[in-house]
């Protein structure tokens, strides 16, 4: 609203977006209190991973859910950043360079996007499935030439580095995790906050009109392949600066980094957040390091339940958890969440049965697959199971049988609920409107 | 270069060609039909030869190669009827990043059933012998059909070359399914539903031909080619649960080189790539030999000595991908792609 002022006629008056400063504020106040609550070396090093995965899983997003880029090879650019990062340090180690130890994963950063330009230009010529084709080409063919060239990328062994090198500034070594912490969690805050910059900018909000329209930018006169280009570039700066962290956390890097597991576990675990919402691949980062963390230690059928936690997403929440909530947090504005929140009960009571009938017959099966030698005894969620006993797999059976059956009552009432909500919801939008 | 390596690495080079088309062709059906990019499309190979083994070992081989397709290719309509279609109107990601998922599953379920280490997968005993045996004497080169002939032993410098009679039988396999999907997308009634459902699937609708069960269909036989393959892909190599990771990736390299949906083109790249793989496999040759023939040194104190040294048979993994890059630079509608619109 324009409002005319002595001196500065065309001075525009705008409120503090409070929510949005909220919002930061307390995304900071998480990064800033976050180790002190889990103080244990084991937190500290997956706080520390967490924040390099945020980073990475919103520079992914960039291009998945800002611009429908769908990159089976992003890894590539994390991968190059964090070998350029190493070599980096152990320059400075030598006493060659004399850079800050800090400011690597920025040198980190600009390898990325070098390497963004150079194969972002042949990556970027299609859009869509071919695109996803073509990530995955460069993919492994960086993948293999990292195997190729044992002098720059270490081979089997990988390359260590130390990053206590160099002088000390106001006493900060980095050699205790925390410090190395504080520095990871400065840099995802600055990311985070440029990379939601990025989305406000008119080349952010072009990429949104790729993602929805091509046709119609190509007609009002940009070309699609050079925003598919730009946003590329600017995704690879923070892959690389993601990299860069890594191999400053853990002072050694490996051929793998660069390799399809890694780009993988990027893409799925950036949808599972939910690729809709900024915040989404926050919630998915998180959950990587938790799953590559944890639950890779609880069962070695982690990557089955990962794949069909997926496919499930897909199939019924393609927002992912983000949009969930987001769904969730509409009905609470409504007021509508207390008509649901016994349906919810129910459907996660009946999810647990199914996850317990199914993870206990999954177990069974991988531990006669694969601990042969220990005897058919196992335990899952606390219980004694005999993997050759039919008492075993019956009670799985029934378990899981039973959780099916009430999933799917439920499910059918929880259905008709949520219609009707959502129409009572439409309803009172135009009541609002017509008051208004 | 000498003939009998000129000829063995052509036959091979034109064997694994044979192999990957049979992947290929598959996929790039499906793609050009319903826009999907099976990203399974090697998991269902590998399935393949996995239930192949599994029956193998109850009966034979012959029954392997008759029903694994079959199951493979039932379960892969299910997969397309039961959850693919659920996604179909969330639009081509999604469709794709279910195939994605499906790659996760199907690799943990093989090695939850098949276990993680390799399988003692061979071809059928009456195939595992040479079908000829290229023997090149001093006095000039000759073929003679089946095991080695006494000469190779007996005559100094003689230089003789087996051919697997499993290796050939694949060639003919892939053959004969490459002239059968000609003959039925061509000449038979449902091919040419199924091209009339391809190019334009609301008329093919509208004139009462079931449209999505053609899509089922279409889907449940790509994947039974994929088994197909598999089963001889896994008899002629390793039957691990590596197997579709490591062809995954090329087949894909293929149909973009090929030119997206275009079948010829599929034919033309994984020839191609297989037999261009298959000669730098078999050379040990550098770019730094290539620069000495010009008369250039290159010694270790050259700059970038590691890039110039590096051996044509360790370049042959990278191959694929790099010819994926320079067609997408030159060329990137693919050899045989139409132009997109």
């Amino acid at each position: 609203m324009p409002r005319m002022h002595e001196g500065r006629p065309h001075y525009h008056f705008k409120p503090y977006n409070v929510g949005r400063w909220i919002v930061w504020g307390l995304y900071a106040l998480v990064l800033l209190v976050a180790p002190l609550v889990w103080t244990s070396s084991l937190s500290h090093t997956m706080l520390s991973q967490m924040g390099i995965a945020i980073i990475a899983c919103l520079a992914f997003n960039m291009l998945l859910g800002q611009g429908g880029m769908l990159s089976f090879g992003h890894a590539v650019y994390s991968g190059l950043g964090s070998f350029f990062a190493i070599h980096t340090l152990n320059l400075v180690s030598a006493g060659t360079l004399s850079i800050p130890v800090s400011t690597i994963p920025l040198v980190a950063g600009g390898f990325g996007a070098l390497f963004a330009i150079l194969l972002g230009y042949v990556t970027t010529k299609k859009a869509g499935t071919p695109f996803a084709m073509i990530t995955l080409g460069v993919g492994e063919l960086v993948w293999a030439m990292s195997l190729m060239f044992p002098g720059f990328f270490g081979g089997e062994g990988g390359i260590s580095g130390n990053r206590t090198a160099g002088q000390p500034f106001l006493g900060v070594t980095f050699g205790p995790q925390i410090q190395l912490y504080w520095l990871i969690a400065l840099y995802t805050f600055v990311c985070t906050a440029a990379m939601f910059a990025f989305t406000r900018t008119p080349l952010g909000r072009m990429l949104n009109a790729v993602r929805d329209n091509p046709e119609r930018v190509e007609f009002i006169g940009y070309s699609t392949q050079r925003v598919r280009y730009l946003a590329f570039i600017a995704s690879g700066f923070f892959m690389g600066i993601a990299g860069g962290l890594g191999a400053l956390n853990f002072e050694i890097v490996t051929a793998e980094v660069v390799g399809a597991t890694r780009s993988g576990a990027y893409l799925l675990f950036t949808f599972l957040g939910g690729a809709v919402f900024f915040f989404g691949p926050i919630i998915g980062a998180v959950l990587m390091v938790l799953a590559l963390v944890l639950l890779s230690e609880l069962t070695l059928a982690w990557l089955l339940y990962l794949g069909l936690a997926f496919t499930f997403m897909v199939m019924y929440a393609p927002g992912g958890i983000s949009s969930l909530i987001m769904m969730n947090l509409r009905l609470a504005a409504f007021g509508k969440l207390r008509d649901l929140w016994t349906s919810y009960l129910a459907l996660f009571g009946c999810g647990l049965a199914i996850l317990g009938g199914a993870g206990a017959m999954i177990e069974m099966v991988y531990h006669l697959q694969l601990n042969e030698a220990l005897g058919s005894k196992l335990k899952f969620m606390g219980m004694a199971l005999d993997a050759k006993s039919a008492e075993s797999w019956f009670g799985a059976g029934l378990v899981l049988a039973t959780g099916l059956g009430f999933f799917e009552l439920t499910r059918r009432v929880f259905i008709t609920d949520w219609e009707r909500i959502q129409e009572e919801i439409e309803k009172e939008i135009k009541r609002r409107e017509a008051l208004a | 270069l000498d003939a009998s390596f000129f000829l063995i690495s052509l036959l091979n080079g034109l064997s694994v060609g044979l192999l990957l088309f049979m992947l290929a062709s598959g996929l790039t059906l499906i793609f050009s039909m319903m826009g999907v990019l099976n990203f399974a499309h090697a998991s269902f190979y590998m399935v393949g030869a996995y239930v192949a083994y599994t029956i193998a070992r109850g009966s034979n081989f012959w029954v392997a190669l008759a029903v694994a397709p079959l199951i493979v290719g039932a379960a892969g309509a299910g997969f397309e009827r039961f959850v693919l279609r659920r996604v179909h109107k969330f639009g081509h990601v999604p469709e794709l990043l279910i195939t994605f998922g499906l790659s996760y599953i199907v690799l943990e379920m093989v090695q939850l059933v098949w276990g993680r280490s390799a399988l003692p997968f061979q071809p059928p005993e009456s195939m595992q012998g040479p079908l000829f045996t290229i023997v090149e004497l001093p006095t000039g080169l000759s073929i003679a059909m089946g095991a080695p002939p006494e000469a190779c032993k007996a005559v100094a410098g003689a230089l003789c070359t087996t051919f697997p009679e499993f290796r050939a039988f694949g060639m003919l396999v892939a053959v004969l399914m490459l002239v059968a999907i000609w003959l039925l997308l061509t000449r038979t009634r449902i091919g040419l539903v199924i091209q009339a459902a391809l190019s334009h699937p609301e008329m093919t609708e509208a004139l009462g031909h079931n449209v999505p069960r053609v899509f089922m269909l279409v889907f449940g036989g790509g994947t039974a080619l994929a088994a197909l393959a598999g089963v001889i892909g896994g008899a002629l190599r390793v039957t691990e649960p590596g197997m579709a990771l490591q062809v995954g990736a090329v087949v894909f390299a293929v149909i973009v080189i090929g030119g997206m949906g275009s079948l010829a083109g599929a034919f033309v790249a994984s020839v191609l790539l297989g037999v261009i793989e298959s000669f730098a496999v078999g050379s040990d040759k550098s770019l730094a030999d290539f620069f000495a023939w010009f008369g250039a040194q290159v010694t270790p104190q050259t700059f970038g000595y590691a890039v110039w040294s590096v051996k044509m048979s360790q370049i042959a993994a990278i191959l694929p991908y790099l010819l994926l890059v320079l067609i997408l630079i030159f060329r990137p509608k693919g050899l045989l792609g139409k132009r997109e619109d």
